[in-house]
């Protein structure tokens, strides 16, 4: 029997909270609390990737999802009044069948996952990810280099942009 | 002699012309589009007919049988296949002549008859057709090709019986005639049906190892052929459509109803007649038989109708009865005189359609002059219509028999034909022809004599037809005169062979007595205002008399048997399945195809989320299959 | 360093199936969205974990992660500018009521 380690520890109090955070985020009855759920879940997922050591990525999540998509999430709730009207009920056949299928999905995917040998192996240890390596395979273009792909999601983020201020903007 | 394609094709392009383009012309153009395209018809008959009996005849001395045109139009297997093209022998050449004449003279006349009718170019139109169908018919060079036409003269004729189609008689008889000789003609395609099956061609010259492997079915295909001929040529019992058909123009019964398309069925005995003397002779006693009696009652009921037409339709059934006897009595023993019947059928064919046309067109003329069919209307139009009177009575001679006119001489041979037969049903025919001097001759007194309906004739003057009606008349008349001396057994015989007519002086001089005494019978009775011996005959026979008036009940049998028996035994029975099971089956099909799609359709519900579920739970549908099968 | 790669797998399939419970249960539209990105990072998560476990020396799924980072952004600006732009017209994002889009 091994000794609990800390990061053990902290691994389990935020994987019981981005569980528990997730399951509120789609229960629960006020979408400002649904949307706080998902803060918290995002930050859980942060700490996820600051605990694998990629800390660049943590570091990422934390700033455009956490910091900037939340707070899109926010005010959009805001501006279409979405927190008066979240009481309506979908027809409980309906209810019923999404949750049966989730449920299955899920018991399928946990018996895949447990029956498939993954219960014995951890993460084999690894020192930080250093921020350089990142970056340099993010503009390289050789072997396991990300420039090609970098520069298609910079031009996927600008249509966006332009198709964002389109769409909203009044007629 | 390929010219002969164009006596078909004119008139089929000149009824497609009038028919498709015939409302944008005027009544003038499209009659005269019409009437000349037939003149032209006309004339490449003649020279067809010319050209054909100047060609040298054989070395057996029978007329060769020429195929100007063929093309094979449905191979079955090497021997059989349906052809179209145009054949030429003595008779169909014969035929050609008769049916161009008498349709030129139909159009002329229509001019006038039809003058301002709604529907004018429609029924030049259907004139063209039924030309085309019937010269189509006599030139066919297979018997499926003349089933064809046959069929096409059958439409014609429908058209044409309902031309007047807003009349309900008119409609009613139009489809009594077509289901009539409908269903006769479905004798005929089974008929041809065996021909082509056991002979193995549908060729009118078979081969001779076809007819070997034929000969034990050949009675029956030939008989049921006759019925097809019987249902066009209205023998007893099928003869019910031709008085109703008179619903039709007038002009049409002349054409359509008396000269040419009801003689169909005598023409095709006729293109048969080698096959039915040599393997099917009792066949053709049969239709002997057939046609005495379709003489006889047909001749009974034309002594007491009182419609002008009903008197002609009878008469001209009667007459074709004359002609289907003397088919009938042939005999292949003496093949030269056995077959003296062919000709005198064949003779009285070509006089009859003459005569009978120029009747119907003086009745039409009539017809015209006092607007109604009814016999009391007239009485002593002599005085008004000259021209028609005359030429009406040259007619009446020539059925009847009197020297020097047409009928005569047909009538004559036929006479003997049947004499050389049996006496005694030389002895009948005699009879008969009696009759048909006597009914005609108290037709025309019945119109030009007797008591004339003054005040009706006060009111409307009866008055004389146009020359356009007029000169039709006086061709068919002149015809009519001298077509008795045309030397006939020169031109059509039975065994091709040329036949010198000789008249039978026993023969000739009896059936002119006959004829002299029935026609002074009807003078006695019908010629005077009062008709007291004729009112006394049917006060004493009240029975006989209504019955005859009611054609012996015909048309009651026919509808007993059809609403009675084969409705309600047949038809509902056939209808209920239909209805319930073939039907019931396909509402089945329609019934589950809607309720499956009612069953699917709220799936489709537009809602993205309701498809993410079924798509997932397919996904772990399929996911559990995988791991439980592999 | 020694949790267990299971873990983090089964807390990834718990974000995911939430994700799709709300996706079939939820009727406001940025609901839907907030369940479309719970899915997305659990998406994320076994990316960046099977990277780490299987592959240690290349970064493939790190830059995966990194680019589903991205996206995710960009699909939620665009479909909140939709939002907007509907609820401006039908003073609405519930999912039932809009169905005037349709063909």
């Amino acid at each position: 029997m091994e000794e609990i380690t800390l990061q053990q520890v902290i691994f389990g109090i935020v994987a019981l909270m981005m569980m528990v955070c997730s399951v509120l985020a789609v229960t629960s009855g006020k979408i400002l609390r649904a949307a706080t759920a998902l803060l918290f879940v995002l930050f859980g997922t942060s700490v996820f990737y600051f605990i694998l050591g990629y800390t660049y990525l943590g570091a990422v999540q934390l700033s455009v999802y956490a910091g900037g998509i939340v707070v899109l999430y926010v005010f959009s709730i805001l501006l279409t009044r979405s927190d008066k009207n979240m009481n309506e009920r979908i027809p409980r056949g309906r209810w019923f069948a999404a949750l049966a299928t989730t449920v299955a999905g899920f018991v399928l995917v946990a018996f895949l996952l447990l029956g498939h040998g993954f219960a014995d192996t951890v993460i084999p240890a690894l020192e930080e990810l250093n921020p350089g390596t990142v970056g340099e395979a993010l503009i390289g273009t050789g072997k396991y280099q990300f420039v090609l792909p970098f520069e298609g999601v910079s031009v996927l983020l600008l249509a966006c942009m332009i198709g964002a201020i389109m769409i909203a903007r009044k007629h | 002699m390929e010219y002969t394609i164009l006596i078909l094709l004119l008139p089929v392009l000149s009824f497609l012309l009038l028919a498709l383009a015939g409302m944008k012309m005027s009544h003038r153009v499209s009659g005269l589009i019409g009437t000349v395209v037939l003149g032209a018809v006309a004339a490449l008959s003649y020279m067809a007919a010319y050209d054909y009996f100047s060609l040298p005849r054989q070395a057996d001395g029978t007329f060769a049988t020429l195929v100007p045109w063929n093309a094979v139009w449905l191979p079955f297997t090497e021997s059989l296949h349906i052809d179209m093209g145009v054949l030429l022998d003595p008779i169909s050449v014969m035929m050609l002549v008769v049916i161009s004449t008498v349709s030129f003279m139909v159009h002329i006349y229509s001019f006038g008859y039809m003058k301002g009718e709604r529907g004018f170019q429609r029924y030049y139109a259907f004139l063209s057709l039924f030309t085309f169908s019937m010269l189509g018919l006599v030139v066919a060079t297979n018997i499926f090709q003349m089933y064809v036409f046959w069929e096409l003269v059958g439409v014609s004729s429908y058209l044409l019986i309902g031309f007047y189609y807003t009349k309900p008689e008119a409609i009613a008889a139009s489809k009594k005639a077509f289901i009539v000789t409908r269903f006769a003609d479905l004798g005929f395609l089974i008929g041809i049906l065996i021909y082509g099956f056991y002979v193995g061609t549908f060729s009118f010259t078979p081969t001779e190892t076809g007819l070997m492997q034929g000969a034990m079915m050949l009675p029956l295909a030939l008989g049921l052929m006759f019925v097809g001929g019987a249902g066009k040529s209205a023998m007893f019992p099928l003869h019910i459509w031709l008085p109703d058909a008179m619903e039709g123009p007038t002009p049409v019964s002349a054409l359509i109803h008396a000269a040419t398309m009801v003689v169909a069925g005598v023409y095709q005995v006729a293109r048969m007649f080698p096959l039915y003397i040599a393997y099917a002779p009792d066949t053709l006693h049969i239709v002997a038989y057939v046609g005495a009696f379709t003489a006889f009652y047909a001749a009974s009921v034309a002594c007491v109708q009182s419609d002008i037409k009903r008197v002609l339709a009878f008469s001209t059934i009667s007459q074709i009865g004359f002609m289907m006897v003397a088919l009938g009595v042939c005999t292949g023993a003496p093949s030269h005189e056995g077959g003296l019947g062919y000709m005198a059928s064949m003779f009285h064919l070509f006089t009859h359609a003459m005569f009978k046309a120029l009747l119907f067109l003086g009745a039409g003329c009539i017809i015209h002059a006092v607007h109604s069919n009814e016999m009391s209307t007239m009485g002593g139009l002599r005085k008004y219509m000259p021209v028609t009177h005359i030429t009406f009575l040259i007619a009446c001679l020539a059925i009847s028999g009197i020297p020097p006119f047409s009928g005569f001489f047909s009538k004559d041979e036929i006479l003997t034909a049947c004499f050389a037969f049996s006496p005694v049903m030389g002895w009948i025919m005699t009879l008969i022809a009696g009759m048909t001097a006597f009914y005609m001759f108290r037709l025309y007194y019945g119109i030009f004599w007797g008591r004339e309906n003054k005040e009706l004739h006060a009111a409307h003057v009866p008055h004389e037809s146009p020359l356009s009606m007029t000169f039709p008349l006086m061709v068919l008349a002149a015809i009519t005169c001298v077509a008795g001396f045309i030397p006939f057994g020169h031109f059509v015989t039975g065994d091709g062979l040329s036949y010198d007519i000789h008249l039978d002086a026993t023969v000739a001089a009896t059936s002119c007595v006959v004829a002299v005494v029935a026609i002074a019978l009807a003078t006695f009775m019908y010629a005077r205002d009062t008709q007291p011996v004729a009112d006394a005959l049917a006060r004493r026979f009240p029975r006989l008399h209504e019955a005859a008036y009611r054609r012996f009940y015909m048309d009651e049998a026919w509808l007993f048997v059809t609403k009675r028996i084969i409705f309600r035994c047949v038809s509902r029975p056939v209808a209920w399945f239909d209805r319930h099971v073939v039907d019931g089956f396909m509402n089945f099909l329609a019934w589950a195809a809607n309720a499956s799609g009612e069953e699917v359709q709220p799936m489709q519900s537009g809602r993205i989320q309701a498809y993410v579920l079924w798509f997932m739970a397919g996904i772990i549908v399929l996911t559990l299959m995988l791991l439980l099968c592999v | 360093m020694e949790v267990h790669v299971i873990c983090y797998l089964l807390v990834g399939a718990v974000m995911l199936f939430a994700g799709v419970y709300g996706f079939f249960t939820r009727r406001n539209l940025l609901a839907t969205l907030i369940s479309v990105e719970l899915m997305l990072n659990a998406a994320n998560i076994n990316f960046a974990v099977f990277n780490r476990y299987l592959f240690p020396g290349v970064l493939e799924g790190h830059f995966f992660s990194l680019f589903g980072i991205a996206i995710s952004a960009a699909e939620t600006a665009v479909a909140i500018a939709i939002m907007i732009n509907v609820y401006r017209n039908v003073r609405n994002i519930q999912t039932d009521d809009i169905s005037d889009l349709k063909g």
